[in-house]
């Protein structure tokens, strides 16, 4: 289980770069970072070295931030590895909000994923790690 | 202070005494000194000499802001310049200012009507007051000074803008009592705890008299956990004499009318026929003593409504309801009324939003668009796009029920909507055709 933040930014131009700055000035280093977007507005997901850091740095300049715990999930890095990740996902009956692949070094990837209701989170981490799946805590990204 | 006390206590019939005395005076003085009132009663064939009743009142002609403006700059004037002190202008963004002149009398009676807000929060000669509205032609600043003056406070005449300084002056100084907006109170607020103030311990307000624009409950409940305050409600505009029309006591529950110097009517706006007491419609009023801008029947465009019970506080002045719009702040959105206020109502049922809002106006497809701008306050949890689209059409939902209109509600991003120093801009018009080029 990681610590993802959310940022909600209008769709103006600069907005991003802005958010960019104030995270190069907190000097947080980022893993990952996908943007949700509407035509108005859109959600901006990062993985970072140092979360707390991040939404204080954020919040400080008036930046609507949040941070939400997300499954980080090590897969092979090779064909069918998040299909059975998923597979697994499925039989548990659990459900997936929103995800991304953040990483592909060498034979390893890292899949994050936001389980549908908060409880789910940390349920989900333990019966992957039954599964035989890698589940990344927050020390495991540095 | 005996004799102020006399005059907020004494019985009704006795204040309608004074009423029916100085009515019969103005209208005679009106009709005597500015021609164009000799006009517009002669046209409508009301005799001023034949007043006998207060009743009689509702048979002269309604005055509009429109007749002011034709009357720019000194037409309107019921006495000489020589015994002209003092002049105010309202500030004319739609279109030719209208002016207020006043004599000695008029400006010692505008100080004693601002007074009584003062000591309906209980305060006086012990009271510092921080007077935050702009001083100048705008009546806030001024009027709030004299106020203070007379109700024996000392005066720090701030005017507005510099916040920081506004915020270091009312530390040092240990200021009681604030005047202001109620926008610009909540940005101080806003500001004060932004730098790791706490105003409400730290310093040593307790009331604030606030004017010149509406504002609701809620903005209201928010604004006094700030400041630790009582905010009380003022009314009043530069055409009848500027703040101190009607002002709120702490039982908060309507404004108390200065009804020896103003006799109010509310007006069905389309009609032109008085309305009982209780029913909602436009503010009319007549001032009783002023000298130098007399006013008969000046229709204000406010929407209230005089309350008719007696207020707890003891004080036998007429009530007039908070604010509930203008007649010319009505919006008319495909073809249905909507108050700002109205949305703000709506608001004030989602605490996932804060209490600035903007309302703008454009024209797509040859229609009215309306999109209502909100922001989501801090403790909202937005991780997903869901949780927002929901929060959206809830909105959208309640707004539709209560105003029966599409109104499309965007989510923006905290202090993206203008914080004014002045009044709040709610509602911006950039439709096409018969609004606007």
């Amino acid at each position: 289980m990681i610590k993802q933040i959310t940022v909600f930014l209008e769709n103006t131009e600069g907005r991003l770069a802005a958010l960019t700055h104030t995270l190069r000035r907190a000097n947080v280093n980022m893993y990952a970072l996908t943007i949700a977007e509407t035509s108005d507005y859109g959600l901006v997901r990062i993985i970072c070295d140092d979360p707390d850091a991040a939404l204080e740095a954020l919040r400080a300049e008036d930046f609507r931030a949040t941070q939400t715990n997300v499954s980080a999930i090590e897969v092979p890095n090779r064909p069918g590895g998040l299909a059975e990740l998923l597979d697994t996902l499925a039989s548990l009956n659990m459900n997936i909000e929103y995800g991304y692949c953040f990483s592909s070094k060498g034979d390893k990837a890292v899949d994050v994923f936001k389980i549908s209701g908060h409880a789910h989170t940390a349920e989900a981490t333990f019966k992957l790690e039954e599964a035989g799946f890698k589940p990344l805590r927050q020390e495991d990204l540095a | 202070m005996g004799a102020q006390t006399d005059v907020l206590h004494m019985p009704h019939d006795q204040i309608e005494r004074i009423q029916l005395e100085g009515i019969k005076k103005t209208v005679v003085d009106c009709y005597e000194n500015v021609p164009f009132y000799k006009k517009s009663f002669d046209e409508a064939g009301f005799n001023p000499y034949a007043v006998e009743t207060i009743d009689d009142l509702k048979k002269a002609p309604f005055v509009t802001k429109q007749d002011l403006r034709d009357n720019y700059p000194y037409g309107m004037l019921a006495r000489p310049l020589s015994e002209v002190k003092e002049i105010h202008m309202s500030s004319g963004t739609t279109g030719i200012a209208t002016v207020g002149a006043y004599t000695e009398h008029d400006l010692k009676f505008w100080g004693e009507c601002f007074a009584r807000g003062i000591r309906y929060a209980g305060g006086g000669p012990n009271d510092i007051l921080h007077v935050c509205y702009g001083y100048g032609l705008f009546t806030g600043g001024l009027g709030a000074h004299y106020g203070g003056l007379a109700a024996g406070c000392t005066v720090i005449p701030m005017s507005s803008g510099s916040t920081e300084r506004q915020l270091r002056v009312m530390r040092d100084m240990g200021s009681t009592i604030i005047a202001c907006t109620p926008s610009y109170a909540m940005h101080l607020a806003d500001v004060a705890i932004e730098k790791g103030i706490n105003p409400a311990q730290d310093f040593k307000l307790r009331a604030g008299i606030m004017g010149a624009e509406p504002f609701s409950d809620s903005f209201r409940a928010e604004l006094e956990r700030k400041l630790g305050i009582k905010a009380l409600d003022i009314y009043g505009l530069t055409e009848l004499m500027g703040p101190g029309v009607a002002i709120e006591c702490l039982e908060q529950d309507g404004l108390h009318i200065a009804e020896d110097h103003f006799y109010c009517e509310v007006i069905d706006p389309v009609t032109g026929e008085n309305l009982p007491d209780g029913e909602w419609g436009e503010l009319v009023i007549t001032t009783l003593d002023r000298e130098a801008s007399p006013v008969v029947r000046y229709r204000t465009r406010d929407i209230t409504r005089i309350l008719p019970d007696t207020c707890a506080c003891g004080v036998t002045h007429r009530r007039i309801d908070r604010l509930h719009g203008r007649t010319d702040d009505m919006l008319v959105l495909r073809g249905v009324n909507v108050f700002p206020s109205q949305v703000e109502d709506v608001m004030e049922a989602f605490p996932e939003v804060s209490s600035w809002y903007q309302i703008e106006l454009t024209t797509k497809n040859s229609l009215d668009d309306v999109a209502l701008k909100v922001e989501i306050n801090p403790d909202f949890d937005f991780d997903n796009i869901g949780a927002i689209e929901k929060l959206q059409s809830d909105i959208q939902k309640r707004l539709k029920e209560q105003l029966l209109i599409k109104i499309n509600v965007r989510i923006v991003e905290p202090k993206s909507i203008p914080r004014s120093e002045g009044k709040a801009k709610r509602v911006i018009d950039l439709r096409k055709g018969i609004y606007n080029d």
